[in-house]
């Protein structure tokens, strides 16, 4: 549904020389005046960018970033065109970075709404500082188990069939906070803001993979990004050729440079730390490769003295984001109760939603088309009487898993354990309207 | 060039089509129009088998690259090295940041350390650390990571005899080999972690079980 796919093929080719010859003969009024139909023709972009060029607004900078607003804006013309589109200055959105190199940027979930989000606001985990890699220099390489090693530039991996499906990411460690020091005034950001949400365009692995020709011992992939941490993680080939790819655009433009830039790995679903940025090369192997990160980390050691390995799908796990701290009720009535939910194991189906507590559940509404291992809205209208109250959401997927509580998350991984916390979260409203979290 | 390759990779647009029909309507019969329609849809799940790009690298190039060391010892170097001159490359490289006797500090992990030493209790034990020697399944993973990531300032920078002494450091002052073992791409490999026996596979299933 979310996916749109496309094959190179015979007539593709001959594309280009059909569309430059016959739109060349096009007036400027004429492409003006059907410019919705050149939109998707690849010819129209120069002729497009030529005609803008000769206007003056083309050279307009953002508008000034002090909120200043007339009485009546309808009555004064507002500012030109601008090169590029700036948020209303009313807005300040923002990531909040811890600022080291081995560091993480929270996405502000409580002011973000639908599912998608923006590319400046997606979250950022790093291992040795965000790498600033030319795409000009830029190579993946695929080997071990193969029959043909082989090293793709980044103009050669947007020459196969791309594909374009909406995912979230959600880092292993998401929740943690939340979890081992919860506190009242912890806002949707700091308590689950290490996911996030986006239209990822890009090559298939599966694609990549049929070049190279995997040879039948290759049941595993090592993937390894080029940063300062040269990260790897070993994936499962199973997983690669059914939903993996190699990611080159973020939201219709290339990923941003926090976000793996020219190329990373999307692993739908699974743990945020396998979707490898700044991806350089695919190993095929035989066995899992035993990195830090597949063992002395991202592990889950359990009550019972062991630790489990390779716990790779994300279990699902829903937040309310509004209303949250440091956002109050400010009067009693109808409010909407919103958040975002996700799984690891493909679609949320249903998003339960408690204002007493967990006493009584109602089915809140999913809003649009739910897609799967990406973020899905929910909503409940809620009438507040005015009283104190307590919210929470309980997400269930298609396998029907249901999102576990805190007192059975806890007894299941015990207080020490360090990944994959997906309990169910809690809003403690006061009678004031004040919303604080709750565990 | 650049602006063709784009083209040549992008989908027919709603334009393409119709400058196509447009082209063939003068000169060919219906029944041929129909067929060149949908013969242009149906190629759209058609792929090669090979699309043929992209090129063969190197051994250079692949060896600059393939720096992983999997529990068989595939991937270890020539080179050996023991505790005592690892002592002093750790001394002079590591210890400004995980302290002189491996004991971390702030961001940076303990390395060093067999506590809690029975029962595995992490998962219970909020504070234990979780260190080379209590933690860690495989010690080849000691090598495969202090290569590819350490030192912090300069990842890549140690030689492969640096980095087995100050991998024969790191288990020797855990206790895991003798302070006089030497660290090949043959010994590493048989270094059995006390860590190994407590890891177990995904358990976790579908429904409704939280484990």
């Amino acid at each position: 549904m979310t996916e749109r796919s496309s094959s190179p093929d015979v007539t593709s080719a001959a594309t280009p020389t059909v569309g430059e010859a016959t739109t060349g003969a096009i007036s400027r009024r004429t492409l003006v005046r059907s410019a919705g139909v050149l939109a998707g023709a690849a010819i129209s972009a120069p002729l497009l960018r030529a005609a803008i060029a000769q206007s003056p607004a083309s050279t307009t900078l953002a508008p000034v970033s002090s909120p200043v607003a007339p009485l009546d804006a309808s009555t004064v013309p507002g500012f030109p065109s601008t090169a590029l589109s700036a948020r209303a200055s009313f807005e300040a959105p923002a990531l909040a970075p811890t600022g080291v190199t081995t560091g993480a940027s929270f996405s502000p979930l409580q002011d973000l709404t639908g599912t998608i989000t923006p590319s400046d606001l997606h979250f950022q985990r790093h291992h040795n500082g965000i790498p600033i890699i030319d795409p000009a220099r830029y190579s993946l390489t695929i080997h071990g188990l193969v029959a043909r090693p082989v090293s793709f530039s980044l103009e050669e991996l947007k020459r196969f069939p791309a594909v374009t499906r909406v995912h979230f990411i959600d880092c292993a460690g998401n929740g943690r906070t939340a979890y081992r020091a919860p506190r009242p005034d912890l806002t949707p950001q700091m308590i689950d803001g290490l996911t996030s949400n986006a239209e990822w365009t890009g090559v298939l692995v599966s694609t990549l993979l049929r070049e190279a020709g995997v040879e039948r011992s290759g049941d595993w992939v090592l993937a390894e990004g080029g940063d300062a941490a040269r990260l790897s993680r070993s994936v499962p080939m199973s997983k690669m050729l059914d939903d993996a790819l190699v990611a080159y655009a973020q939201n219709g433009e290339p990923v941003r440079l926090a976000n793996g830039y020219p190329a990373r790995l999307i692993v739908p679903g699974y743990e945020g730390n396998m979707n490898i940025k700044w991806l350089r090369r695919l190993e095929v192997i035989d066995q899992p490769n035993m990195s830090r990160d597949e063992t002395a980390k991202y592990t889950d050691p359990l009550p019972n003295g062991t630790s489990r390995q390779f716990s790779f799908v994300m279990d699902a796990k829903s937040i309310i984001t509004s209303p949250a701290y440091p956002n109050r009720l400010t009067s009693a009535g109808w409010w909407p109760v919103s958040g975002i939910a996700w799984t690891g194991r493909g679609r949320i189906t249903r998003v339960d939603v408690s204002t007493n507590g967990g006493r009584t559940w109602s089915a809140a509404e999913l809003l649009g088309p739910v897609s799967p291992h990406a973020h899905a809205r929910f909503q409940l209208m809620w009438n507040w009487d005015g009283r104190p109250a307590v919210l929470l959401s309980r997400a269930v997927d298609e396998t029907g898993y249901v999102q576990p509580t805190l007192a059975e998350y806890r007894k299941a991984r015990g207080p020490g354990t360090d990944y994959h916390f997906n309990s169910i979260r809690s809003w403690n409203v006061g009678g004031d309207g004040t919303v604080t979290f709750g565990g | 060039m650049r602006a063709l390759r784009a083209a040549m990779t992008r989908p027919p647009s709603a334009l393409t089509l119709l400058l196509l029909a447009m082209a063939t309507s003068a000169c060919e019969s219906k029944s041929e129009q129909r067929s060149a329609t949908s013969a242009a849809a149906s190629v759209q799940t058609r792929q090669p088998s090979s699309f043929g790009l992209g090129h063969a690298p190197t051994a250079g190039q692949l060896a600059a690259i393939d720096i992983d060391v999997n529990p068989a010892g595939i991937g270890l170097p020539a080179g050996e090295g023991t505790a005592s001159t690892g002592a002093a490359i750790y001394a002079q490289k590591c210890a400004l940041c995980h302290g002189p006797r491996g004991e971390g500090q702030g961001p940076y992990p303990r390395l060093i350390g067999r506590v809690p030493a029975p029962g595995f209790a992490f998962a219970s034990d909020v504070k234990a650390p979780r260190t080379i020697g209590n933690y860690w399944p495989y010690a080849t993973t000691v090598y495969d990571y202090v290569r590819r990531t350490m030192p912090f300032n300069a990842p890549g920078s140690l030689t492969s005899t640096e980095t087995y002494a100050l991998v024969a450091y790191l288990l020797s002052e855990n206790g895991i080999v003798p302070a006089t073992a030497v660290m090949n791409a043959k010994t590493l490999p048989a270094v059995q972690m006390p860590a190994r026996p407590h890891f177990v596979p995904d358990d976790r299933e579908r429904g409704t079980s939280v484990r």
